[in-house]
């Protein structure tokens, strides 16, 4: 309270309570000063100022597009051996466990959790009509070699190059009457069927009449692609009948539409968004999960 | 000091005091806000950008109309981790036709910049029906019903003459075969030339896979277009921007 009178007041007064004029506290008015040469000194290091045609790009000619570009350089330049090596390997013959391997199955982690994952699981366990990939029952073929085409060039895309085969709408279309696709359907589900008791390995049942009076037409309409013993053909893209894996389903329903309406599962042709080494190293990653041949 | 002394005179005339703490704020304003309006370089003019076709524009009022902004955001920023997981970062340019832009702030779902040509229009359709039936660990609820609401684009020429009033340069002819134009895009054996002139890179599809026209047809062919309109191969980005 005694030195409230040591300080100079603003001269201001209202019903006699006076404004004192307390200087600042030296800490806070310096770091105050110090804060509006950072300001000045900021604006001219960097983009700051707008002029006529365009803002002043700052003496440290620093931007947000520089910068992206510049990280993402640095990080390809670090890579950039191992990735050629990656792109100009032999798939086939890339050792397990060497730097390349195993450089190769992080790199294919990464890029089929950011391209692949959404349609075959970020488990790669597959979904309904997306593939499975960790087992051992592959559409186009389960050798790396293969699974690097089909990344490559995908499958029943517009490119080209893609795997390309496409199942007849034996219904939809009007090649089979409605009785012989009832057989047919009943003859593809007896083909997973082993025991023969009307049941099949997932759970479905069908008529064992229809089943055996199916037989001829499946000789005639399936086998071409699906083999005469249902195995399927990986040249043909055509699935296995006889085991217990369904990319549709293997009830009676689904089996139903499958032949009526047939399937058309497409992929797309990952080359075009993926470098060479991408490719590969998605190809090493799904290769090692377990289905590959 | 004189001039400071003076403040007296402010500080006890209310109306003089918000005169002039609203000529500081404008001088802020003008600063701050107008240069972005006719600088150069807050301006980029990218090859490729047209306004959305009468069948996209439809999707994206569906997109803005069940609040897939919400979740998704649609920019990519300039950052390293972005750019590998979405594909190049966003240009200003590429949201110059969106009213409302769509750029988002939150991500529960990815972002969708660049969603176009990612996925199979059978994906986007599996994926809107039951999103858990091909991610599922998804918790993006299900839009089904999409499929079931069929559209004809009674109103599609106010919608475009409404865009063109707040910028879009929609040409008169547009808006006149907009109808056209609507239905072509999702008949995949509908004479397209006119539409693909107006509207290059359109992709024409029957999106949903089912006769006629609905919603879900038109969220997809929006979808399907997103971030595809400038070629990246043959674009330089000006680093001063």
């Amino acid at each position: 309270m005694s030195n409230k009178k040591d300080v100079e007041t603003t001269g201001h007064s209202w019903d006699g309570i006076e404004e004192l004029n307390n200087p600042l506290p030296r800490w806070w008015l310096y770091t105050f000063y110090l804060c509006i040469i950072w300001g000045i000194a900021y604006t001219i290091a960097m983009p700051a100022w707008p002029l006529v045609k365009g803002a002043t790009t700052g003496m440290l000619g620093w931007s947000t597009r520089a910068e992206v570009a510049d990280k993402i350089a640095s990080f390809e330049e670090m890579n950039a051996a191992v990735n050629a090596e990656l792109a100009a390997a032999d798939i086939t013959a890339i050792e397990v466990g060497s730097d390349v391997h195993n450089y190769g199955v992080n790199m294919g982690a990464a890029v089929f959790r950011a391209n692949c994952s959404q349609c075959h699981g970020s488990g790669a366990a597959g979904n309904k009509g997306y593939p499975n990939l960790l087992d051992n029952d592959w559409l186009w073929g389960g050798t790396i070699d293969e699974v690097a085409y089909t990344v490559q060039h995908g499958v029943r895309n517009e490119t080209d190059e893609a795997r390309y085969s496409e199942m007849p709408k034996f219904g939809a279309d009007e090649l089979l009457t409605d009785e012989e696709i009832d057989q047919a359907v009943a003859f593809a589900m007896s083909l997973s069927d082993p025991e023969g008791d009307g049941t099949n390995l997932v759970g479905g049942t069908y008529d064992l009449e229809l089943a055996a009076a199916g037989a001829e037409v499946f000789e005639i309409n399936c086998a071409s692609c699906h083999g005469e013993d249902g195995t399927g053909d990986i040249y043909q893209g055509a699935p296995n009948l006889t085991d217990a894996i369904w990319l549709y389903g293997g009830d009676h329903d689904t089996v139903y539409e499958t032949v009526y309406y047939a399937r058309f599962g497409v992929m797309p042709a990952w080359g075009q968004r993926l470098s060479q080494a991408e490719v590969n190293a998605a190809a090493l990653y799904v290769h090692q999960l377990g289905g590959g041949q | 000091m004189a001039l400071i002394d003076k403040h007296k005179i402010i500080e006890t005339n209310g109306t003089l005091l918000m005169v002039g703490a609203l000529l500081v704020v404008t001088v802020g304003g003008i600063v701050e806000i107008a240069p972005l309006f006719y600088l150069e370089n807050t301006i980029e003019d990218v090859e490729g950008v047209r306004p959305y076709s009468p069948l996209e524009l439809t999707g994206r009022e569906i997109y803005v109309r069940e609040g897939c902004y919400v979740c998704h955001s649609q920019m990519i920023r300039p950052m390293r981790d972005e750019v590998e997981r979405y594909g190049h970062y966003s240009l200003a340019a590429e949201s110059k036709y969106d009213h409302p832009f769509q750029w988002g702030s939150k991500r529960t779902g990815p972002d969708l910049a660049r969603v176009g040509g990612r996925y199979s229009d059978a994906w986007h359709v599996d994926h809107l029906t039951d999103p858990q039936s091909v991610v599922p660990e998804s918790v993006m609820p299900k839009y089904g019903f999409l499929a079931d609401r069929y559209i004809d684009g009674e109103y599609i020429e106010d919608l475009l003459s409404a865009h063109r009033i707040v910028g879009v340069p929609y040409t008169d002819e547009m808006i006149e075969v907009a109808k056209e134009d609507f239905a072509a895009q999702a008949d995949p054996w509908a004479d397209t030339d006119g539409l693909l002139e107006r509207y290059p890179g359109a992709v024409v599809s029957n999106f949903d896979g089912q006769d006629g026209i609905t919603e879900m047809d038109a969220l997809i062919a929006y979808m399907q277009m997103l971030g595809t309109l400038v070629d990246f191969s043959t674009f330089t980005p000006d680093a001063s921007r």
